[in-house]
């Protein structure tokens, strides 16, 4: 470890803490309804929206309404761009006459945006046409954003409210989250990124003759203004194959930084939202401590093994790190942005639900593999994605808040509402989901020719690769490992799958338990009852994110990156 | 007859226990607890499997299967053995219950002044029957006529017999307890099978236990970690089967059973009954488990000052004495006054002159006393001796007394009346003729111990309000001496529900004590209520726990009690779920080190052999749940603190000690069965 990849991680903290209350502020703000700086702009465009489609704000629904809004919203979004990838063809802005999406590939596409995964089963620059990327990819970027935000408000306002039936209205907060919050801050990043070396035009793939005569390709396309939306939410469906990795998507380590702080800032930014709905600021903290400690662990656990030279390597290779060498696993690492810049993008965009990678995770120590691995089976919840790291942490602090309520001897309680068989049981249900969906299609997966297929790798890292290959779309990361042909029927309908219902087994519990808290009375905290924003509650919460979430993945692990390192160490390669 | 105090490991118990946990082996019971459920499955299907290697003549490695299936049987037993131990020292209570409900005649009246003999289980409700000394009464009623003493030992183990008598608050009579003196006539207020004691019986022996919100809740949790160990365990051979590896089935079932939380699985139907216990071991019936668990949950507790806070009578504190008179004088004529007064206001006087200034009551026969009693209207009382007219009472009586003879009644002790009264005590004047001596300071004297109880209760959030029908002023003072959060002054009935109600409305919890009839909608609107025993039935129907020993300042305990079935539950849990920690370290290597031996990295425990470890692990699961069973019957320490200490102690003891513990237990028991040769190691 170096320590400037240490500083980076350390200052991207700070910087990270130093922006979590104004941006929280904000969104607080956007979400009440209230007047922001950007009102005057962009209210009579708002409302005007709202005339066009007749929706009232100002009327709420109850929880199943709102969840059964969002569904609806999601399955017609999901079929438009399921039509528009399959009809690319005919639509305009293709001056690369690419042919329609094949009907697999396109179902796992639709899916994969609209439920905020950008899982890429295919090469963008080879695949879609600039429309698909523009009118198809990046509005669902916004607006599968401004859902998943949407859902995490909801349940803010359901823990906030005493006794209420509603806990908001979808098309507002959609509309609002995505007016206010997403577009303008797309707007400064599209125009940062298109500043500083990511390309935005449209012109056709440029055709050339290297020195040496031979003949190569550079591909063009919109890419700042997607790039902008897809790291801000969370989405992380690059436009290149590549993603961060190629030069015109993540030409710099500044850009990189700003790139992972776009992604993290919203996630981490909703910690303090909850904090001030429901006027406890110090318990928001409490929440952001430990999704920064997971940040943190995850990125000095992976950093060290990275760091550490491969045995396997004979002694003529220099892997120690030396002036203009980083030293450490290097391969399939992208030099401009070191060993400290990828492990820390790397396991940033896997703590989030973001997935956008800027060096390739198949080629990272095994052990450092893991911790990208371990943050998706956790389900994405070190800030976690816009909207959905705080939704899914919620479940954890529930069940959190249910052991330590019973340990101090009262029914428990999160913030004055009383957590009761219907909340533990909807907690449940989302960590079963995460953990059916990956431990079974990832049996199926090893199990079956069709999954074994896909794999390019032998031995403990092909497991892990099919492990990836479903922990990935079913805590909605849409990063890849690579070293695994996605592309394929098997993988293409089984990932559909698992990112559907890893994103609506959530939600729908989700919103279950906002509604089911929104009804409750608050009672007022006193020496008695669990203080939620105190570092012992924030250290459980993490204690209970690993044994609840770790544990049930610990068996695959130890033959899949565990084994993996073993055996490395002992002398052999996969 | 006192209550029989029941031993952890009573033989007679044990005896019984043993035997009920095989017959809870019946699937349908198993089916209620859905972690024990799985490991019988487990249990039956490892049987199975033993069986088809017995009629193959496969005796590979058949010792180990042996043992596991040996040990998965174990697990569940114990499991059964922990609820059968806790139902069994309810059983014992029922027991001596029962012995109550005896079979008695009954006088039930009839129509025109006439009765016939039928017997008491026949006694419906409405029907009339009169009782004579020396009998049982023959079910719960309310007395029509008569007055008597009752000895209510049978229920409440208190041998002092209670006065029970027509109208007003101790009208209610129970069946079972015995007429020592005089004749009732009684209304049967209940129909067979309902009756009290017939209702202790059903919650003691848990007949009648529901599962409580927090145990559903609770059993869903673990129900949706054994659901997710299941797959871990179910999705682990097609995992393996991508290197080649062949996983037998009982190794499965060894690895689900040590993963799914047995421990507090095994254990929580004990814990719910045993707090139930524990509650009527302290002789206070609970109505519902549910309301046990609210009793951990309450924010605010009303408090009765009489009785409850204070002792209920005033007592003498302090002689003030008038300018110019010793207090000795005073001391000595306020005796004098007080030795033919009865009451315990009276005898208060006396022992404070006593132990004050050495007076000792004197036989005043000798010099031709004679007390003059207390009436309404002089509202004093006294004695004349020996030409001295000495007299007590209040204020302004005394003026009318000394101002008749021509005294005067000094500004100093008037002055000191009203310091007396504004801080909550009552004056009591003494004059001796025309002469004012002074003034006796009457106090209302707070129960020892009840500040620190206070304080405790305020260390865990609770806050206390004190009701009381004194002026603000009076209420105050007291308020401030018992050291309560609050109180409530010149309470009425309605004011103690509205009190209630708002608290409620706040999102509160409120515990109160009642036992009048008046009591009744205030406990009823109250999360707990407990009724006092020797109340009325209205009062006892409206309450959720009734106080056999009517003690008001029981409400403490049963909080207490509530919030350590709580607390033992989540300490329990944790530390099951803590344990799978060691139990993978112990059984993951084992599984995979003979295809991979470089897994052996991971046996950090340094356990014998693949087998000698998969059985250690499942030899400590089973045996944990038998170690824990006294915690789970007595509860886990309970200690008056704020909910962070308490959560910080509590996950150190049973988080840290739950992932420790089982690694350092797992390698011994390791190391016994291989010195013991249950498992074979290669040289």
């Amino acid at each position: 470890m170096s320590v400037y990849g240490v500083a980076q991680f350390l200052f991207f903290l700070v910087v990270l803490a130093a922006i979590t209350p104004p941006l929280g502020r904000y969104i607080t703000a956007i979400y009440e309804g209230r007047r922001t700086f950007l009102s005057p702009l962009l209210s009579p465009l708002e409302h005007g929206l709202y005339r066009m489609t007749g929706v009232n704000p100002e009327r709420e629904s109850n929880w199943k309404q709102y969840a059964l809004a969002l569904i609806g919203f999601s399955l017609v979004k999901t079929l438009i761009l399921y039509a528009l990838l399959r009809l690319q063809y005919w639509l305009p802005l293709n001056p690369n006459h690419l042919p329609g999406v094949p009907p697999s590939l396109a179902m796992n596409t639709a899916v994969s945006f609209v439920t905020n995964t950008n899982w890429q089963n295919y090469a963008g620059e080879t695949t879609l046409s600039y429309f698909s990327q523009m009118a198809g990819l990046t509005v669902q970027n916004f607006l599968s954003a401004a859902a998943g935000i949407a859902v995490a408000v909801a349940l803010i306002r359901g823990i906030a409210r005493r006794q209420a039936e509603t806990i908001g209205n979808f098309w507002a907060d959609l509309t609002r989250g995505t007016l206010y919050l997403l577009l303008p801050l797309a707007f400064g990043l599209a125009l940062f990124y298109a500043g500083s070396g990511v390309i935005q035009n449209f012109k056709p793939n440029l055709h050339y003759a290297t020195v040496t005569g031979q003949k190569a390709v550079l591909p063009m396309g919109p890419v700042a203004s997607q790039y902008a939306i897809e790291n801000l939410g969370t989405n992380g469906g690059g436009f290149f194959n590549a993603n961060s990795a190629h030069p015109y998507e993540g030409p710099t380590p500044l850009v990189g930084f700003i790139c992972v702080l776009s992604f993290v800032a919203i996630g981490a930014a909703m910690t303090h939202v909850l904090g001030r709905m429901t006027g406890h600021v110090a318990h928001g903290w409490a929440v952001w401590g430990a999704m920064a400690f997971l940040l943190a662990a995850g990125f000095f656990v992976a950093y060290h093994f990275d760091a550490q030279p491969n045995p396997l390597l004979p002694a003529a290779v220099a892997q120690a790190r030396a002036p203009g060498n980083p030293g450490g696993a290097m391969e399939g690492k992208e030099v401009r942005f070191s060993l400290g810049g990828s492990d820390w993008f790397a396991v940033a965009t896997t703590s989030t639900s973001c997935g956008d990678v800027n060096s390739m995770h198949d080629s990272f120590a095994p052990l450092a593999g893991m911790v990208l691995l371990l943050n998706m089976m956790l389900g994405c919840v070190g800030f976690g994605g816009v909207g959905a790291g705080l939704y899914g942490m919620m479940m954890l602090i529930l069940i959190t808040v249910f052991i330590a309520g019973l340990m101090i001897g009262r029914t428990p309680e999160y913030l004055g509402k009383k957590i009761e068989a219907r909340e533990v049981k909807m907690a449940m249900l989302g960590v079963l989901a995460m953990s059916t969906l990956i431990l079974v299609f990832s049996a199926l997966g090893a199990a079956t020719p069709a999954g074994r297929a896909g794999v390019y790798n032998p031995g403990p890292h092909g497991l892990t690769e099919i492990l990836y290959a479903f922990a990935s779309p079913t805590a909605n990361n849409g990063s890849a490992f690579a070293g695994l042909n996605g592309n394929t029927r098997f993988y293409n309908w089984t990932q559909a799958i698992c990112m559907l219902f890893g994103r609506f087994l959530m939600i729908i519990p989700v919103l279950a338990i906002a509604g089911s808290l929104a009804r409750k009375k608050i009672c007022p905290p006193s020496a008695g009852t669990l203080a939620p924003q105190t570092p012992l509650f924030a250290a459980m919460l993490v204690g209970v994110v690993l044994l609840v979430g770790a544990l049930n993945f610990f068996p695959a692990l130890t033959i899949a990156p565990i084994l993996e390192h073993l055996l490395l160490h002992a002398g052999r390669a996969f | 007859m006192p209550r029989p105090e029941i031993r952890t490991w009573d033989p007679a118990l044990f005896r019984q226990a043993l035997l009920e946990s095989f017959r809870k082996l019946s699937p349908r019971w198993m089916m209620r607890n859905p972690v024990m459920f799985v490991v019988e499955v487990g249990s039956a299907e490892t049987t199975f499997q033993l069986l088809w290697r017995v009629v193959h003549g496969n005796w590979t490695n058949f010792a180990f299967y042996f043992q596991i299936t040996l040990w998965l049987w174990i697990t569940v037993l114990f499991a059964n053995f922990a609820e059968a131990m806790a139902e069994g020292r309810g059983k014992a209570q029922a027991e001596f219950l029962r012995r109550a409900k005896t079979t008695t005649m009954a006088r039930r009246l009839l129509p025109g002044g006439h009765w016939e003999e039928i017997p008491a289980l026949h006694l419906r409700m409405g029907d009339r029957v009169r009782i004579d000394a020396g009998e049982m009464i023959p079910s719960d009623g309310a007395i029509v006529e008569g007055i008597a003493s009752v000895d209510e030992s049978a229920i409440t183990g208190e041998s002092a017999p209670v006065i029970r008598e027509a109208g007003g608050d101790r009208s209610a009579v129970t069946g079972g307890t015995r007429l020592l003196s005089d004749w009732l006539v009684v209304e049967i207020t209940r129909n067979p099978g309902e009756t009290f004691i017939d209702r202790m019986i059903a919650l003691v022996e848990g007949a009648v236990r529901q599962k409580t919100p927090n145990e559903i809740a609770l059993n869903i949790l673990l129900a949706g970690m054994t659901i997710i160990f299941l797959l871990v365990c179910a999705t682990l051979p097609p995992l393996a089967g991508y290197f080649g590896i062949r996983l037998s089935i009982p190794v499965l079932w060894a690895l689900l059973v040590c993963l799914i939380p047995t421990t507090i699985g095994g254990l929580l139907s004990a814990i719910g009954i045993a707090g139930m216990n524990r509650l009527v071991r302290r002789n206070v019936l609970a109505k519902s488990g549910r309301a046990v668990e609210a009793a951990g949950d309450v924010d605010t507790l009303l408090l009765d000052k009489t009785g409850t806070i204070t002792l209920g009578n005033r007592q003498a504190s302090e002689f003030v004495p008038a300018p110019g008179i010793e207090v000795y004088e005073l001391a000595n004529a306020a005796q004098l006054a007080s030795l033919s007064d009865e009451t315990p206001e009276g005898r208060s006087i006396v022992v404070l002159a006593k132990e004050n200034y050495g007076l000792r009551g004197r036989e005043l026969e000798q010099h031709q006393a004679r007390f003059i009693p207390f009436t309404a209207q002089t509202r004093m009382s006294g004695v004349d001796l020996n030409g001295a007219r000495i007299r007590k009472g209040a204020g302004d009586a005394i003026r009318n007394f000394v101002e008749s003879q021509g005294g005067q009644f000094p500004l100093a002790v008037k002055q000191a009346m009203e310091d007396i009264s504004r801080h909550g005590g009552t004056p009591l004047a003494v004059a001796d003729g025309p002469r004012v001596l002074g003034v006796i300071h009457l106090k209302d004297v707070v129960k020892g111990g009840m500040r620190e109880r206070f304080d405790e209760l305020r260390r865990m959030g609770i806050r206390t309000v004190m009701i009381t029908g004194d002026n603000p002023l009076t209420a105050a003072a007291i308020a401030q001496e018992a050291g309560v959060d609050d109180f409530l002054a010149e309470a009425k009935p309605e004011d103690k529900l509205a009190l209630i109600k708002r608290e409620q409305a706040g999102g509160k919890l409120v515990a109160m004590t009642g036992d009048g009839t008046n009591d009744a909608p205030a406990l009823a609107q109250a999360d707990v209520g407990v009724a006092m025993n020797t109340g009325t039935m209205p009062a006892k129907e409206a309450g959720n726990m009734v106080d056999l020993d009517s003690n008001p300042t029981k409400l403490i305990e049963i909080v207490e009690i509530g919030k350590q079935l709580l607390m033992t539950r989540g300490a329990l849990t944790t530390f099951s779920i803590s344990n799978d920690v060691s139990k993978y370290f112990a059984i993951l290597p084992a599984l995979f080190s003979a295809a991979f031996p470089v897994l052996g990295a991971l046996n950090i425990m340094r356990l014998a052999t693949p087998q000698s470890a998969i059985l250690s692990a499942v030899i400590f699961n089973a045996l944990i749940i038998v170690a824990l069973i006294p915690l789970a019957l007595r509860g886990i320490a309970y200690r008056p603190l704020g909910a962070s200490a308490v959560l910080r102690r509590n996950l150190l003891v049973y988080g840290l000690g739950g992932i420790l513990t089982p690694f350092l237990f797992i390698k011994l028991i390791d190391m016994f069965i291989v010195a013991a040769h249950w498992v074979s190691v290669p040289h």
